[in-house]
């Protein structure tokens, strides 16, 4: 498709002018393919980068004898029991064997009205100073820089002595995406301090006769 | 009055300002485009709120399918000249008494996540057939008598000290699975974990704070 440039004849019909080579060149063709190559890219290109949860676990230490564990206070104590199909159990304080009666298990669930209500309410102390915190750098009342702000954050949660220390227990028919989900709901719910335990053999049992 | 001859318009648009842009773009993708890396398996992750990006670097990724498999994955560094996977290789064959060539171990250099008995390394690396090779990837063995995920862990913690620990699972992969693999990384030392999610936002806002 050469471009055709109509020339305007002499009006006086004089010499025969030689005729121009028109100095356009098609580019519908370069155009075609850059734009396939673009959309090539386009698509192959990783735009988005993976997101990760980081989870710090606490150290195994095969000399660390019963004795030498943290004590937690148990009315502080939390305990959220996952097994698989979407149902979570929780109870408070400390299952003993030796100190009856044993704490019932409290069926919950994932939802917003679920586990998440449970642990803001025992968490509504630093919960709301946390968010408060935040708002006020939304609403720029408070003008700092991200990493104070984490700081500050992290310090409220050291602070913190009233808001539930959870024990995250989980059995062989938990899937790993509710590991992750109530994970994720500690971090929703600014929790302080949180562990992935393994389930005691009391625990065990206490699953079996949980409600259905 | 002479009529006003409109003057006869070209049907050819000038398409310079487009090509300068598309070529603009062009230039723009390729530099900044890498690649996604070929996995092993089809990993579905679960979704959580965190914002924090996976490092680019001294990364060293345990993926978990949904059947279980595991895979494993380690970059070669920022310098290019670390060569970590090639160590990682070579300390390997090592350990299980298997030496492989310069160019097996320049082939495993390039390549990304893997996951077979350490005895199908190199036939994984020499077959041409990609139908082959994707039978070949078993998982890697983690059996007590003979864990091969945990010499992988180790030897790559020794070849890169400052790799950090991203464990991709399924979804729906059992938590067993996970659990052995998060026990087996604590013996090895690793403490902090960058389990990978996607993100999905969830907040909860003051007022919805209960009563």
């Amino acid at each position: 498709m050469g471009e055709i440039i109509q020339e305007e004849k002499g009006k006086k019909g004089g010499k025969r002018k030689v005729k121009k080579q028109s100095t356009r060149i098609d580019m519908t063709p370069m155009v075609d393919l850059m734009c396939l190559l673009i959309t090539f890219f386009m698509l192959t290109t990783a735009f988005s980068k993976a997101k990760v949860m980081v989870i710090t676990m606490p150290e195994k230490d095969v000399k660390d004898e019963p004795k030498n564990k943290p004590q937690i206070a148990a009315n502080r104590t939390l305990n959220i029991l996952l097994t698989g199909g979407d149902k979570v159990y929780f109870y408070q304080g400390l299952a003993d064997p030796k100190k009856p009666p044993l704490p019932e298990l409290i069926k919950s669930d994932f939802s917003k009205d679920g586990i998440r209500k449970v642990l803001l309410l025992r968490n509504k102390e630093l919960f709301t100073k946390i968010a408060e915190y935040r708002e006020k750098r939304l609403t720029g009342k408070m003008v700092v820089a991200d990493t104070t702000a984490d700081n500050a954050i992290k310090n409220f949660k050291k602070e913190d002595r009233k808001g539930p220390i959870v024990l995250i227990k989980a059995d062989d028919k938990t899937k790993y995406k509710d590991i992750v989900n109530i994970i994720d709901e500690m971090a929703i719910c600014n929790i302080a301090s949180y562990a992935v335990v393994d389930l005691s053999p009391v625990e065990i049992e206490m699953l079996k006769n949980a409600p259905k | 009055m002479p009529k006003i001859k409109a003057p006869a318009r070209s049907p050819h648009i000038d398409m310079t300002p487009m090509v300068d842009l598309f070529s603009l773009l062009l230039t723009f993708f390729m530099l900044t485009a890498t690649f996604r890396p070929q996995e092993a398996a089809p990993i579905t992750t679960p979704s959580s709120v965190s914002e924090k990006q996976a490092p680019d670097n001294d990364l060293m990724t345990i993926f978990i399918s949904k059947d279980g498999k595991v895979f494993f994955n380690i970059d070669n560094g920022k310098d290019t000249s670390t060569h970590f996977r090639m160590k990682l290789l070579e300390k390997i064959g090592e350990q299980y008494k298997i030496t492989f060539t310069p160019k097996e171990l320049e082939k495993f250099g390039t390549m990304s996540s893997f996951g077979m008995p350490i005895k199908d390394i190199k036939s994984w690396l020499n077959e041409g057939d990609a139908k082959i090779r994707e039978k070949l990837q078993v998982g890697i063995p983690m059996d007590s008598t003979d864990n091969q995920l945990a010499w992988w862990v180790r030897l790559a913690r020794l070849t890169n000290v400052s790799a950090e620990v991203a464990l991709k699972g399924d979804a729906e992969t059992n938590y067993t699975v996970v659990k052995k693999v998060m026990d087996l990384l604590q013996d090895n030392k690793v403490n902090k974990f960058n389990l990978v999610t996607n993100l999905s936002k969830d907040e909860v806002l003051l007022k919805d704070v209960p009563k």
